[in-house]
């Protein structure tokens, strides 16, 4: 309809007629009035809450009586601490098993995926996204029975020939364990993700690549992977800053056997910031916790940042 | 055109979906496990050789579970903290997102960019005095702290800006304003009905959310009767030695149900609403 589209000089003038100056302050106003709960909660339960984080960081507390300041010392008795270092390092080590391998698997799945010959794309996009919309509650139990001791985990690894682990108990078990579940949940979300980003690659491109006689693996590298960077940017950062997060999938997993505490093989960091603050009601450091949690995430989505910008560097030298 | 590579041989093809097939056969056999073992006598997650196949005791299974638990309760908890996260989070979010998409104000771009930047807030940071708020209010145990915290957030108004930015022609809201509506009536009759397909996503998205969150309603419900369906599966998963999978499983499977038919049957506003949400950001 172009003829209905006013020029925005007699828009201005129609609207001037009736008065616009009162009628802008009055949108104004609507607007202000129309955002103002998402700033009113913020300020409630995202604003108030960081601030008085961090001050609580000072302090001991443990909810109840009166606060008393105790400068750095939080912070001293949780990096002192050996239990929060093994947090931090099954946190990266879980990170990285589940992962990984998901976003490698992720990245074949959609280009195989994304190939002519491959038929009913639909069906497979809802198969592989099902695992996404089950509840972590949920896929621990499953994995759970699967990695019980006489389950069928066991059993897959006494057709290799390789010994029953416990996995429930064993440091490098517990830790395949969650990788697996992490990875079961999230593949087909990142397959979805990277599969919208190939489609968006324009065909031309690989028909010219063709008649330069590329190969297809050729093609891959230095048409798709170049071409799928901002997606594959984007999966990493929020599966680094998912994982460091990590809570559910130990807590429910582990987080049994009539003491209320988790395992030390599945200790995340998230899983002792909760430990902290709800099972010993030390508040101020589990505060600190999450000081330091939000320091290591920035770092890991800088690393992650710097990382991507230097491949593109390189792959951006290789292609012209 | 359609043609990506050369045309591969009859070997190569059977590869793909060989790849492709072991791969969606790891998506779904947990969940026909699950009821594998939901239907089976309690030992069957761990016989030798696996038990593979469906059986009759299903409904036995069952009726231990809802007799460990108030399965039915948590249900309905958790349908009443998601239904009416999802109503509000649909109404806040796209009323603030139609404002930072069709009006002029001054500060806008600064304020959306700040909405933009709490995206990346951890929730964990802020969990310890939320708490403390909630203790404050006395609303501890209640739906309450998990409704009102949750019930506008910076993704939906992203996500609704977004849309109505592209969808939502400024004649259109003109020519309601020359019929002398007023900015809620115009939001309601112009607006929404052509953000409809967005506002599904949106919703879809959200009641998934709330449905499956397990570290909040943890720190929050306190009493049996309040817990959500997650608190609740969790709760059974008791004991480590000598698990009732059969029992844990058939209220799994349960719990899993209404979500997986929701899925499968809105599975286009999914994935439509997944892949342009990640391609925007």
């Amino acid at each position: 309809m172009p003829q209905s589209q006013p020029t925005a000089p007699a828009r201005e003038t129609m609207v001037r007629k009736q008065g616009w100056l009162t009628e802008r302050k009055r949108s104004s106003l609507m607007a202000y009035l129309f955002i103002s709960p998402f700033f009113l909660l913020f300020a409630i339960f995202g604003l108030y809450p960081i601030v008085f984080t961090l001050y609580l960081s000072f302090y001991k507390w443990d909810a109840l009586g009166p606060m008393t300041f105790v400068g750095l010392q939080n912070y001293r008795f949780v990096t002192e601490d050996p239990l929060f270092w093994t947090s931090f390092t099954n946190t990266l080590l879980i990170s990285a098993m589940g992962t990984i391998p998901q976003l490698i698997l992720a990245l074949l799945l959609a280009v195989f995926l994304n190939s002519s010959i491959t038929k009913f794309k639909k069906t497979f996009r809802v198969l592989y996204f099902m695992p996404n919309i089950t509840s972590i509650v949920a896929v621990t139990l499953v994995f759970s029975a699967f990695f019980s001791n006489g389950g069928m985990a066991n059993w897959l690894l006494g057709l290799l020939g390789i010994d029953p682990l416990a996995w429930g108990s064993d440091w490098w078990g517990v830790k395949i364990a969650i990788a697996t579940m992490v990875m079961w949940r999230w593949t087909g979300y990142n397959t979805i993700i990277y599969l919208s980003g190939l489609q968006s690659i324009p065909t031309d491109l690989y028909e010219a690549a063709r008649i330069d006689g590329a190969s297809r693996f050729q093609q891959l590298l230095t048409i798709t992977l170049p071409l799928l960077k901002p997606f594959i940017v984007f999966t990493v950062l929020m599966s680094t800053i998912g994982s460091l997060q990590l809570f559910t999938e130990p807590f429910v997993y582990l987080g049994q056997g009539g003491t209320s505490s988790t395992r030390e093989e599945g200790l995340t960091m998230v899983v002792y910031l909760y430990t902290e603050a709800f099972g010993n009601s030390f508040f101020g450091t589990a505060a600190a916790t999450a000081v330091l949690l939000l320091i290591f995430t920035i770092v890991f989505s800088l690393i992650n940042m710097w990382a991507s910008r230097r491949m593109s560097g390189d792959t951006g030298g290789g292609a012209v | 055109m359609k043609n990506i590579g050369d045309q591969p041989g009859l070997p190569s093809k059977i590869g793909y979906y060989l790849f492709l097939g072991i791969g969606a056969f790891i998506s779904v056999f947990p969940f026909y496990w699950m009821f594998v073992i939901a239907s089976n006598p309690r030992g069957a997650a761990s016989t030798l050789p696996p038990t593979v196949t469906i059986s009759d005791q299903f409904m036995s299974n069952f009726t231990r579970a809802t007799g460990m638990m108030d399965f039915w309760t948590a249900l309905g908890n958790s349908l009443f903290v998601s239904t009416a996260v999802t109503l509000s989070v649909l109404f806040f979010c796209s009323l603030a997102g139609y404002a930072f998409a069709k009006y002029d104000f001054p500060y806008k771009h600064f304020l959306f960019f700040f909405v933009l930047c709490t995206l990346f807030v951890p929730q964990q940071l802020s969990i310890l005095p939320t708490y403390v708020i909630m203790t404050k209010l006395e609303w501890i145990n209640t739906f309450k702290a998990l409704i009102v915290p949750a019930m506008v957030n910076a993704f939906g108004i992203f996500w609704m800006r977004q849309y109505i930015a592209t969808s939502v022609h400024a004649e259109l809201l003109e020519a309601g304003r020359i019929d002398g509506a007023g900015h809620l009536r115009i939001f309601t009759t112009v607006v929404v009905p052509i953000i409809t397909p967005a506002l599904a996503t949106l919703g879809i998205f959200t009641f998934m959310n709330i449905w499956n969150d397990f570290f909040w309603p943890l720190v929050i419900l306190k009493d049996r009767s309040n817990y959500t369906i997650q608190i609740a599966l969790q709760q059974l998963f008791t004991t480590r030695d000598g698990l009732d999978y059969g029992m844990i499983m058939s209220a799994t499977f349960m719990a899993t149900l209404p979500l997986l038919l929701v899925f499968l049957g809105f599975s286009r506003w999914f994935i439509a609403g997944l892949t342009s949400g990640a391609v925007k950001s």
